[in-house]
Order: structure tokens, then sequence, then C-alpha cells
């Protein structure tokens, strides 16, 4: 499962110390905080957390489409010889699209309603690459084959409205693949679907994965959906990567806190059901009012007196967590058994 | 698309027969509407308005009355009580002139606050859109007669930069027709830039944070080509709403006060004029010919919608 692939020297993407900061009127919102990650070519890298823990932010951030007037960067973001959160709007607009492209959460809003689908895909090819208008339009015609679109050419003259759902998802894909990019950032893709859509949809990425050999970041909140195509998991907590690891590593051997709650949160069908499904107690932080120390303290049943300093990201060989308690006591508290995925449920887990 | 056209024209026919009923109506019941005094002249004698009455069949019952008036709008037989002139020679000199100012005022309005609205979201919040606000507020509350008069007495009167009202005909000179028509166009446009810029500016700040709006951005395309082809074309419906609104009110006539302060000779000028006097024939004519202008830019809006938005269908 993991990636086995030999790599050539650096990574495609590099991301270091990633932050980003939104003045609004209830205060500085620190959306991503430090977060650093390396994405090699080939390789799916899911960003796993809740609403609000800054994996959406950190994806878009890496296109340049959070930045605003009220919005302040620091770090880097090294995409081949481009860094680019510093990047001039100019060089941007050349990666966009073309370099890294992105599919949206929503399908239903994500593409404009008055233009024809095939128009806009016609139009990021033309803008990055000159081809004469027929030319592109054979190009957009095997593309939304590729995605699975029937009758592709009849097709590419419609509007989204007459379109599906899993459809205009597909061309949202069509149109991210257009340009053959290299990264190609799917934030929550399949959230909007539903569940048999969503797997034909993860069927699509992987196989275009396959294909073409782009790097795919997957920012999603369902563990279902990494467990399906990831091969390295990020899971993020109120703006920080809390833990990092391959998928076989997150799944069968979580080393933090809210990892284990994450588990223990997920249904699952081979399993007796529970009572009640465990969540973990409490709220996530406001990002405008964040907790001292590790962000997930007030949460974590197994706070004790280090937690609030914050930990560092670390950990051997790529597995990396940021938790101050020992890998043996970790392994004593934690409810998992090595081969099984999930947790069962904590001590006050039942609090809403 | 017959459809479509076979029914606008039901409902264009339909609100002119209201109409010309209403305004029939109207002139018939207010007090010192009566029709022979306006014929008869100054100090008229008992029998003189009785022949009057009975010559021009003014002591039949109304509908009577009605149908006959508006069988001579057809057939252009139609005279002023006041000045017995026949109103469709008199309606034909002006309407060129009322058509110069409503198309100019209308492409001037328009282009201007599409740009000052979509410049003024751009910049929302900053100096730039502050500044806009201000201005758009000060032409929304300037009376047309105002400015109007001020423009006169300034830029026509004192310093002699444009002439002093008037109307030079575009077959006769273009350039003086233009020249003219600059000042009319500008008074008239003020107010309509100052409304249009503000609700196209709410529609663009609206418009820019749609999701499709962001996959543009992430497309890489200019800023400009995203402004453009995808937050302003979804942002112009309201604006072309209203456009055809106020566009068929003013080629029908209803720049009254522009018209009479530039002294343009216009459609509207005549309306003010025959309602002064009390005078049916015309009004009910200009009525007509508004409602009729109205009811055909709004068909035409109707059309720039399916054209501007695929999902509307004409029907």
């Amino acid at each position: 499962m993991s990636a086995q692939a030999p790599e050539p020297g650096a990574p495609l993407l590099a991301v270091e110390d990633l932050e980003v900061a939104f003045g609004t009127e209830g205060g500085v919102v620190q959306a991503v905080d430090g977060v650093s990650f390396e994405l090699k070519a080939g390789e799916v890298l899911a960003i796993v957390g809740e609403s609000g823990s800054g994996k959406s932010v950190t994806a878009m951030t890496l296109m340049g489409l959070t930045r605003s007037p009220n919005a302040r960067f620091g770090g880097r973001a090294h995409y081949r010889d481009t860094e680019l959160i510093e990047a001039s709007e100019n060089t941007l607009r050349e990666v966009r699209g073309a370099e890294i492209a992105m599919i949206f959460q929503d399908p239903m809003t994500s593409l404009n309603p008055v233009h024809k689908v095939g128009d806009q895909i016609v139009e990021q090819i033309q803008e990055h690459e000159a081809l004469p208008d027929q030319q592109a339009r054979e190009r957009v015609v095997e593309l939304l084959e590729k995605v699975g679109i029937p009758r592709a050419r009849q097709r590419v003259d419609n509007y989204p409205f007459e379109f599906s759902g899993g459809m205009r998802q597909r061309v949202m894909i069509a149109l991210a693949l257009s340009c053959n990019p290299s990264i190609l950032i799917a934030d929550e893709p399949t959230t909007a679907l539903d569940v048999t859509i969503q797997a034909q949809i993860l069927e699509r990425i992987r196989e275009l994965r396959d294909e073409t050999g782009a790097a795919v970041i997957l920012v999603t909140h369902d563990l279902g959906v990494v467990a399906d195509i990831a091969d390295r998991i990020a899971v993020m907590y109120a703006g920080r990567i809390v833990e990092e690891g391959t998928l076989d590593e997150i799944f069968y051997d979580p080393q933090h806190p809210y990892t284990w709650g994450l588990l223990g949160s997920i249904t699952r069908v081979d399993r007796p059901r529970p009572e009640r499904l465990p969540a973990i107690a409490g709220l996530p932080p406001s990002l405008a009012d964040r907790p001292v120390g590790c962000h997930f303290r007030p949460r974590c049943p197994h706070e004790f007196s280090n937690c609030t300093e914050v930990p560092a990201l670390t950990g051997d060989n790529g597995h990396r967590d940021r938790c101050w308690l020992s890998a043996q006591q970790k392994r004593e508290l934690r409810e998992v058994r090595p081969g099984e995925i999930g947790l069962g449920a904590k001590a006050g887990a039942e609090a809403e | 698309m017959t459809r479509f056209v076979v029914r606008r024209v039901m409902q264009m026919l339909i609100v002119l027969f209201a109409v010309s009923v209403l305004t029939f109506l109207i002139f018939n019941v207010i007090p010192g509407g009566d029709p022979a005094l306006r014929l008869a002249g100054r100090q008229p004698d008992p029998g003189q308005l009785e022949r009057i009455r009975q010559d021009w069949g003014f002591d039949e019952p109304l509908y009577v009355q009605y149908v006959k008036t508006i069988g001579n709008v057809v057939s252009g037989d139609l005279v002023s009580y006041s000045t017995q002139q026949n109103v469709w020679q008199e309606l034909k000199g002006r309407i060129p002139r009322t058509f110069s100012l409503a198309i100019g005022a209308a492409i001037m309005w328009m282009v201007f606050a599409t740009a000052l609205g979509l410049y003024s979201a751009v910049k929302a919040g900053r100096f730039a859109d502050r500044f806009l606000t201000i201005i758009a507020l000060i032409g929304i509350s300037m009376p047309v007669f105002w400015v109007g008069a001020l423009m006169n007495y300034y830029l026509g009167f004192k310093w002699e930069i444009f002439p002093n009202g008037g109307y030079v005909p575009f077959g006769e000179d273009p350039w003086e027709w233009f020249y003219h028509l600059l000042m009319p166009w500008t008074a008239l446009s003020l107010l309509f830039i100052g409304v249009y810029s503000r609700i196209l500016r709410s529609n663009v700040l609206d418009t820019i944070n749609e999701d499709y709006v962001r996959t543009a951005r992430a497309k890489g395309l200019s800023e400009r080509r995203v402004l453009v082809r995808h937050v302003l074309r979804n942002s112009m419906v309201p604006v072309i709403t209203l456009w055809g609104l106020d566009f068929g009110a003013v080629l029908g006539g209803g720049a009254i006060l522009t018209e009479t302060v530039f002294d343009l000779q216009g459609v509207g000028q005549y309306a003010a004029e025959s309602i002064g006097q009390l005078d049916v024939p015309p009004v009910l004519f200009i009525t007509l010919f508004g409602a009729f202008f109205i009811v055909l830019l709004n068909t035409i809006v109707d059309i720039m919608y399916a054209a501007l938005d695929p999902r509307v269908r004409l029907a």
C-alpha cells in the first residue's frame, strides 16, 4: 500500500513551517500554524481533519487562493524551483491550473452556470498553451471521455445545470487534468456526493494518478475515503499537523490521542454496532483563541504537566507525531491492538 | 420562440388597452377637464360650448368617445383640443429628439455605471470605493432640473463651452448633434449612474465570493478575465432589468425634466405642455407611446436574460 517506488531526488513539493493567519473582527485567526510536509511524485497524501482544522486553507494557500488584504502568510512552499507563498501573482498564474490543479468540494457551485462546460475547460487549456480552438476542443472531448462522461462529444456543449452532481465533479476532474498538472489537489472531492458516486470518483482519481503520475493531495475529513486511496496521511488539528505517517502506520499504529479519537469514531460494518457512536468529548478550539501548548490538551484524556508546552512533530522513518507521551505510554493507553482499525470509546466520550 | 413573441404581443395589447382606458377616464373626471373649454377659447358663452360638445361628440357616452378617440389614434387623425394641431404630426418631429436623448444617455449611463460599479467592488472598502460611494450619493441626490440649470448657466451661458440648449439633427451634422446633446445626456445620466453603479457593486461583491470564481482563479486566468467573464456577466442581470425599464421610459418621453431644462422640444416636453393644458389627445397618445416602449424594452430585457444566463428559457 505505502509508496515503495524509488524516489528520484528531491520531493515535488516541500512545505516548510507554513503559517496562515486572517485578521477578522473577532481577532486574528491562526488558521494554519507551522505546517510542514513533503510530497513526492505519484504519491497520494491525505490531509485529514475536522472542519476548521486548517486543511483546506493549507491546500488553497499552495495555489494562492487564500490571498486577501487581511491574510498573513509565513513559511515556505517549494514546488520544483518555484517558491509559492511569496510568488508574484503572475508567477502563480502560470502554476495554477498548469502545474498544480484543484478539485473543489461542491461541484454544484464550482462551475460557472452561464458558460458551457467545454468552454470552461478550453479556457484553462488556452490560458496555458497556444492551442487552436479545434484542437483544444478535441482534447476536452478526450478528457471528458477519460473521466467517464458518456456521449462526451455532445456533452461538451452542455451547461453545468444539465449535469448531475457526480457528472459535474467528473467535469471538474477533467478541468483539473486538462493541462497535465504534476500535483492535483482534491479538496473534499466527494463530500457533496452520495456514497455510490463517491466510490466512482475516488476510483477515477486513483486511475488517473496511475496513468498520469500526478501526485495527489487529498483533503478530507472522511477516513473512509482516506483508507481507499491514500499512501500517506497527515492528521491536522486546530491548524497543526499532529501526526503524519503512511496509511498503515496511521490506521494500525496511531501515536497521537487525537488520531485515536478519530479512528474510534468511525463506524465499522464488520463490528457489532455500538449503542452510540463514540465521539471525542468537547469541541475544537476557536482559532482566534487557541489553548496554550498542545492544541488538543483541553479535550485530551491523557493530559499532563508537559502539555502546556507545544510538543514538536517528531518520530522515526517519517512516522511523526506531536505528543509528549512516551512511545511506551502511548502503547499502554491506546485501546487499539496491532492489526486492528478503530478504537474503543474513552471514558467521558459520551458527552456531546 | 413563436410562442414567446405571440404571448408578448398579447401582453402588450392588454397593457396598452388598460393604460388608454385609465388615462381617458382620469382626464374625464378631473375638475376642469371638459374638453369643450379647451376648444372654445377664452370666455365662451354657454351656447358656443353646447355647440362644440355636439360637433365634437362630447355629449355621447364615454365609451363611444373612447372608441372614437382610439380610432383617431390608430388612423393618425387625432387632433389637440388646445391647438387643434394634428397630434401625430406634432409628435413625429419630436421623436428623433427624444430618441437621440434616450439612446445616447442610456449608453452613457450603462457604460459609466458598469465601469464605476465594477471598480468600486474591486476596491471595496478602500479609498477609491469610499470616494465613489460619496460621488454616487451626490449624483443620486442632485435633481436633474438643478444640475441642468447649473450646467446651462456655467457651461452654456457663462463659459460658453457648450451650446445653450437646442438640437441639431444627426443627419445634418453628426458632430453638432453630439455636441448639443452632451450636456443633456450627462444631466440625465448622473442619477442613473449613481443608482446602477451601487447596485452593480453589491452584485459583484456577491458574485466574487462564488465558488466558480475561485475555480476561475484556480485555472490561472488573469484577474481581468476572471472579472469580466466570470464575475461581471453573472452580476449584470438585475442591472439589465432596471436598464430596460428606465431606457423604455426615457424613450417614451419620460425624461420630461431633462427635455424641458435643455429645451429639446422632445416628446416629454410635449407631454408636459399638454398635461398643463389638460389636453387629452396628446396626453393619451404619448402615454400609449411610452407604454409601448416600456413593454417593448421589457421584452428585449427578457431576451437578454436568456442570452446572459442559459438557465433562462423564453416561453
